[in-house]
């Protein structure tokens, strides 16, 4: 069966975030950008699939800038097929990500599609489900297992309190989360493997969505920060504060 | 304008994370309404109607949606959502996974994970993994928004009188079912809402280890966390994980033990109202948000702090 993955280029997770001094955003300029974590996953539960025999291919796509191309590079020497890059330098946010995708899945009609359950920038953790309910497939969110059983997948989610199994007919809709798999790095030769390997590129236009922003960003601000208290001498003194100062216990 | 919450329960028992989102509706303005979906949910609606500020409570009690599952709970929030100016649902995992799908079935936006309300489409939401705040306006009619209970003081749970109505809309999707649920049993509060957590962190050093801060948790009335670094080193299960990949929690007091303060894990607690800190290297991170920081081998710190906590309690 086909497997879709979507990936994100996103700044990387051991970046240090800097809001721009006039608050219209985060500090972009000269950052080193990555694959999101959580796309990382899911490419890694997609390579599984293909290496159990589950999944005979698997298509990677992006939507972003020019060189966003470098995430789909990555995607296919960690393992996968194909790319698909929707090119756009402008901000697509969640639903006009779903549609674009949907566009991709009408075309694609993978048996799977495989997501990151948020991206670790707008960390809005919707891309997932929205494409679900604009295909009309299945959900399996968060998932921490994923076992497919002929027509069928078993998706066990990390929920409040624990843990959930769920059974959706395919084709559904799967976002990761951290506990799925450990993504293994991509070896020297895959790295030039993945260089010869298929990409295509579209634009938003191609696929006929609009991606006009429903949300406007007024400011964007660093949190207010907390100042540092006292260090206390011994045990004695803290449960003293806590009691008599903070009168918190 | 009209707001539609969603409420949160387990089909017996109203969670109060629906009330900091009542809370959050207040504060944008006008009529709010209450919809309890579940499974044999009477007693859920009927403590929903007490709620401060609730208009009317409106109950779809049926099988289909004893499990939350996103696909029916979607279909169903969709259609009576239509009417409402706001769809608001607190972003827990059930928000987080069916109110996505409620916004592209009504082709709209959704705002994820608000702390504040700004005015009636404007709201403020951290990104970057709470390193930055966003202030966001919504343009749609509808707004579908998620919101982070720990942002918004819970209204009174008793003393509204709203009415409540039955619905009688079965939306059963067909493309999934439940098979199974674990969930972690626990006489301590649920560390989302609880006054008092207690962490442990990669100091831990193992799961065992973690009885000792259970004794002292016991002795608070307090709930137990962890930071990412011990749930990825093995010690404990991941519901316990606090940061921004896990809870986020706004406890009166957060006890932070053995935990170094890595950002993704400040992102998690740092709008709790008190922070106490034990580790033993002094250069922590943790120490720089802490009001009080206690500089000591945990080994030795927390047998005293039971000890002592003997003698205050």
């Amino acid at each position: 069966m086909k497997v879709l993955v979507a990936v994100k280029r996103v700044i990387d997770y051991n970046v240090k975030v800097r809001v721009k001094p006039d608050n219209t955003g985060v500090d972009l300029a000269n950052v080193k950008m990555a694959m999101n974590p959580f796309c990382e996953i899911a490419v890694e539960e997609a390579v599984r699939l293909k290496e159990k025999g589950v999944a005979s291919e698997i298509v990677v796509v992006t939507i972003g800038p020019k060189a966003a191309q470098e995430q789909i590079r990555t995607a296919l020497a960690l393992g996968a097929d194909r790319g698909i890059h929707i090119e756009t330098d402008e901000e697509v946010q969640s639903l006009e990500a779903a549609k674009l995708l949907k566009a991709v899945v009408e075309k694609e009609e993978p048996k799977l599609v495989i997501l990151g359950k948020q991206s670790i920038d707008s960390d809005n953790n919707q891309t997932g489900q929205m494409l679900a309910a604009l295909t009309g497939m299945g959900q399996g969110t968060f998932a921490s297992e994923v076992v497919v059983d002929g027509e069928k997948v078993q998706v066990k989610r990390e929920i409040d309190g624990g843990l959930m199994t769920v059974g959706l007919s395919l084709p559904a809709v799967i976002t990761t989360d951290l506990r799925l798999n450990e993504p293994r790095y991509a070896s020297l030769p895959n790295i030039m493997k993945a260089k010869k390997k298929p990409l295509d590129n579209m634009s938003p236009a191609d696929l006929g969505v609009d991606i006009s922003p429903r949300l406007t960003t007024l400011k964007v601000e660093a949190p207010a920060s907390r100042q540092a208290g006292i260090k206390v001498a011994d045990v004695a003194e803290l449960v003293d504060k806590l009691k008599n100062e903070a009168k918190v216990i | 304008m009209s707001i539609l919450v969603f409420a949160d329960h387990d089909n017996s028992s109203l969670k109060q994370s629906t009330l900091n989102v009542i809370a959050a509706a207040k504060a944008i303005g006008g009529d709010i309404d209450v919809l309890v979906a579940g499974e044999n949910c009477g007693a859920v609606a009927e403590s929903a109607a007490k709620a401060e500020g609730v208009n009317k409570v409106l109950v779809a009690d049926n099988a289909v949606y004893g499990h939350s599952l996103a696909e029916n709970l979607s279909a169903l929030v969709a259609e009576v959502g239509k009417g409402y100016s706001h769809i608001l649902a607190s972003a827990g995992t059930t928000g987080k996974d069916f109110m996505p799908r409620v916004a592209a079935m009504l082709d709209v936006a959704q705002v994820s994970d608000i702390m504040r309300v700004e005015s009636e489409d404007t709201f403020v939401r951290p990104i970057y993994a709470g390193n930055a705040v966003a202030t966001v306006k919504a343009t749609d009619s509808i707004k579908v928004v998620t919101v982070r209970p720990t942002g918004f003081d819970p209204v009174a749970a008793e003393g509204g009188s709203g009415s409540v109505e039955a619905l009688d809309i079965v939306k059963d999707a067909g493309l999934s079912e439940f098979v199974s649920e674990e969930l972690a049993k626990s006489d301590r509060p649920d560390l989302s809402s609880a006054d008092i957590v207690i962490s442990g962190g990669r100091g831990m050093q193992n799961g065992e280890n973690f009885k000792m801060l259970e004794r002292v948790a016991d002795q608070l009335g307090a709930a137990i966390g962890a930071s990412r670094a011990a749930v990825d080193a093995g010690f404990v299960p991941n519901d316990m994980q606090v940061g921004q990949t896990g809870k986020i929690v706004a406890p009166q007091l957060y006890i932070a033990v053995g935990i170094s303060g890595a950002i993704q894990h400040l992102a998690g607690m740092g709008d709790s109202k008190v922070i106490a800190a034990i580790n033993k290297d002094e250069e922590a991170p943790i120490f720089q948000v802490a009001d009080y920081g206690l500089v000591a081998d945990l080994f030795e710190a927390i047998p005293q702090f039971e000890e002592e906590l003997k003698k205050v309690l």
